[in-house]
């Protein structure tokens, strides 16, 4: 008994460990490259505002979308067992309805107006999060099935929302969400990532949303049988998910103020889910942990890094990336981890005879 | 009653041809195959272009077809030749599998127009071809950097989507600079159109402190991701700061930012292509021939380059592309 307990918090410990591992080795990678390179200085931007600066900070920063994806896709994934693969067309129509809404006042643009597109396009994501929770918890479709839909049709409805191509948008509230709040030294992106992982933190502290998820992931049937709704808790897994993609797009948008419907976050929803399989979740549903796939994200992040900083080829990025890439998904495919368990074991079980003595 | 059926189909049919004959009489009837406007603020411009000519006012009975399919655009020039327009104008998606379609056109005596986008066949298949060259594109930008004559050129190279029309004709005058060694590459990566992805090599190359003073986004929006960067860490640019920015397309806003001398330097593909098209028909009405072609039948836009210090509101309404 008490050797299981052992065992399990291990393997809880141990699933973050190749996030980490992955960051640590990047990190070591790159103070060999160059030593600066993690290097934070303090800098005056145009608008005569201290802000922080370097790879480190714009690690952290050029990530927050990708976090905040990652760990809506979390929970898909445990509850759903299945990955949604809409994330970026459903931020980029979130962000088209930001914008839209900003632009109604004719450019007069008030904290009021922000925070009610914000909401408008929060709303609008949920929806389309429950029309896919609908068809994946209702109607027992496959979720990447489910998600083909708007994956296929979410972009085009971005540019129905404002028609024509990249509709821009200019003000100081705009940019202070996009990068910097005069005298706040830190990204906003950042506080943002922060302030969901609080959100997603105290949901998973004071309520059983986190346990039931698991329960749906690892047997419906049963979940259903303990009077857990099944059905229910998938639902609200993609709502949570829609939600996510309108904060990530709105962060999208308040970047530069401008929203090109056909590149917002493209290509997103792959990392996302990298994010969530680097993070050691099981891509097949049940036991989740979200800080993993936000370390997978930050891990993803700083090697799109690296490889700038390193000037690798443009047409040779994505191999590179493919090749890392392969190595920590290996590292953390159950086999690897079997047998690094056996020679841990063997390792374990030449030491000293007195310690296997007191553990029998 | 089948005769009094069949009689009354026939009659029927032939009332329904005299308003098609009465309109053939005086407009011309002309098909335009292009790519759906939401493809880009390029095709937007393109598509707009064509209707705002090809109206009734200006003589024409005009249908068009957008997709972004090669196989639905063939069907669609078919049905247009059966329906027996004058003129088929064609931006293809593809340049391959049009040979049949422009045969069974020039036997049905229609005059074909390629615009934008060469097709591969035989030039004797139709009538001209009005295309953009890309790498003139890239050539009228380097040369407008070269003439500012400045000590020395550190550029960052932003590029698009590798492999497309617009990287390779915007890479290739650059890339010849870099050879020859009169300006020095700081760095050359693809953001593949995505803004953010720019802003986040820029960055990067603040953060490693290797100086630059250029700026080369491959579109608009690269350029306003990049800027950004240079916004937050503090660097000055355009018109009288420390960093040459130079974007493409002439989207609406971005010309405006070089109005503000935020940015230097605006390249375009003229999508305009409409009017030169609807001249050659009128010579072809006319009995005319048509002139200026080069050996492969094709007319070249003029691409156009806008320097900031010489930008008018004018320009901004006459070539700015979007809102």
């Amino acid at each position: 008994m008490n050797k299981n307990t052992k065992g399990s918090a291990l393997a809880n410990y141990s699933q973050l460990l190749v996030p980490l591992i992955a960051i640590l080795l990047l990190v070591i990678f790159n103070l060999f490259r160059d030593p600066s390179f993690f290097s934070v200085g303090i800098t005056t931007n145009n608008n005569g505002d201290p802000v922080l600066q370097g790879n480190l900070i714009s690690i952290l920063n050029g990530a927050s979308e990708l976090v905040i994806l990652s760990m809506g896709m979390t929970l898909v994934t445990a509850a759903s067992g299945g990955q949604d693969i809409s994330v970026g067309a459903l931020a980029a129509i979130a962000g088209s309805v930001f914008v839209k809404v900003l632009k109604s006042q004719g450019g007069a643009i008030s904290p009021v107006l922000v925070v009610g597109a914000f909401l408008l396009c929060c709303a609008v994501a949920m929806a389309f999060g429950a029309f896919n929770g609908a068809l994946v918890s209702v109607f027992n479709i496959q979720p990447m099935i489910a998600t083909l839909i708007l994956f296929t049709c979410g972009r085009s409805i971005a540019y129905w929302i404002n028609g024509g191509a990249t509709p821009t948008i200019s003000s100081p509230i705009i940019s202070a969400i996009g990068s910097f709040v005069p005298g706040m030294p830190v990204p906003t992106p950042i506080l943002i990532v922060i302030l969901m992982g609080i959100f997603f933190a105290l949901l998973f502290r004071f309520t059983t949303l986190g346990l039931y998820i698991q329960t749906v992931g690892i047997n419906q049937g049963a979940a259903r049988l303990n009077g857990i709704n099944a059905v229910g808790i998938k639902l609200l897994s993609f709502i949570l998910l829609g939600a996510c993609c309108s904060v990530a797009g709105m962060i999208g948008v308040s970047r530069l103020g401008l929203i090109n419907h056909e590149t917002l976050l493209i290509n997103i929803e792959m990392d996302a889910i990298l994010a969530v399989a680097i993070g050691g979740n099981s891509l097949g549903g049940g036991k989740f942990r979200m800080l993993g796939s936000v370390l997978g994200a930050y891990a993803i992040q700083a090697l799109t890094i690296t490889l700038y900083a390193m000037k690798v080829p443009s047409t040779d990025v994505k191999a590179y990336k493919a090749v890392v890439i392969v190595l920590l998904v290996v590292m953390g495919s159950p086999k690897v981890k079997e047998t690094v368990e056996r020679l841990r074991k063997r390792a374990g079980g030449k030491r000293p005879a007195g310690a296997g003595k007191e553990a029998a | 009653m089948k005769k009094i059926i069949a009689v009354a189909l026939v009659l029927v049919m032939c009332l329904s041809l005299i308003p098609a004959a009465f309109a053939a009489d005086d407009l011309i009837k002309v098909g335009v195959v292009n790519n759906p406007p939401s493809e880009s603020g390029y095709r937007e411009a393109n598509v707009n272009d064509f209707i705002s000519v090809f109206t009734e006012e200006n003589g024409y009975d005009a249908s068009f077809f957008y997709s972004i399919k090669n196989d639905e655009q063939l069907s669609a020039a078919r049905q247009f030749i059966t329906d027996g327009v004058d003129y088929l104008l064609i931006s293809a998606a593809e340049t391959t599998g049009w040979d049949a379609v422009l045969k069974d056109a020039q036997e049905a005596g229609i005059g074909v127009f390629l615009f934008d986008r060469m097709i591969d066949c035989d030039p004797e298949l139709f009538e001209a071809a009005v295309v953009s060259d890309m790498a003139q594109e890239g050539d009228t930008a380097v040369a407008w950097l070269l003439s500012l004559e400045l000590p020395e050129y550190n550029v960052i190279h932003i590029q698009g989507a590798m492999g497309s029309d617009a990287q390779l004709g915007r890479t290739g005058a650059l890339d010849e600079q870099f050879e020859a060694g009169t300006m020095t590459k700081v760095v050359q990566q693809t953001a593949t159109w995505d803004e953010a992805e720019a802003k986040k090599i820029v960055e990067s190359v603040i953060n490693s402190k290797e100086p630059f003073n250029v700026i080369y986004a491959e579109n608009d929006g690269m350029a306003k991701g990049a800027v950004a960067a240079l916004d937050e860490a503090g660097i000055t640019h355009g018109v009288d700061g420390d960093v040459v920015v130079m974007g493409f397309d002439c989207n609406k806003w971005a010309l405006r930012e070089l109005l503000a001398g935020n940015w230097n330097y605006d390249g375009q593909c003229s999508p305009f292509q409409a009017q030169v098209i609807s001249d050659m028909i009128q010579t072809l009405e006319a009995g005319g021939e048509i002139e200026g072609l080069n050996e492969a039948k094709q007319i070249i836009s003029v691409e156009k380059g806008f320097d900031a210090r010489e930008l008018t509101e004018e320009d901004i309404a006459t070539y700015g592309l979007g809102e």
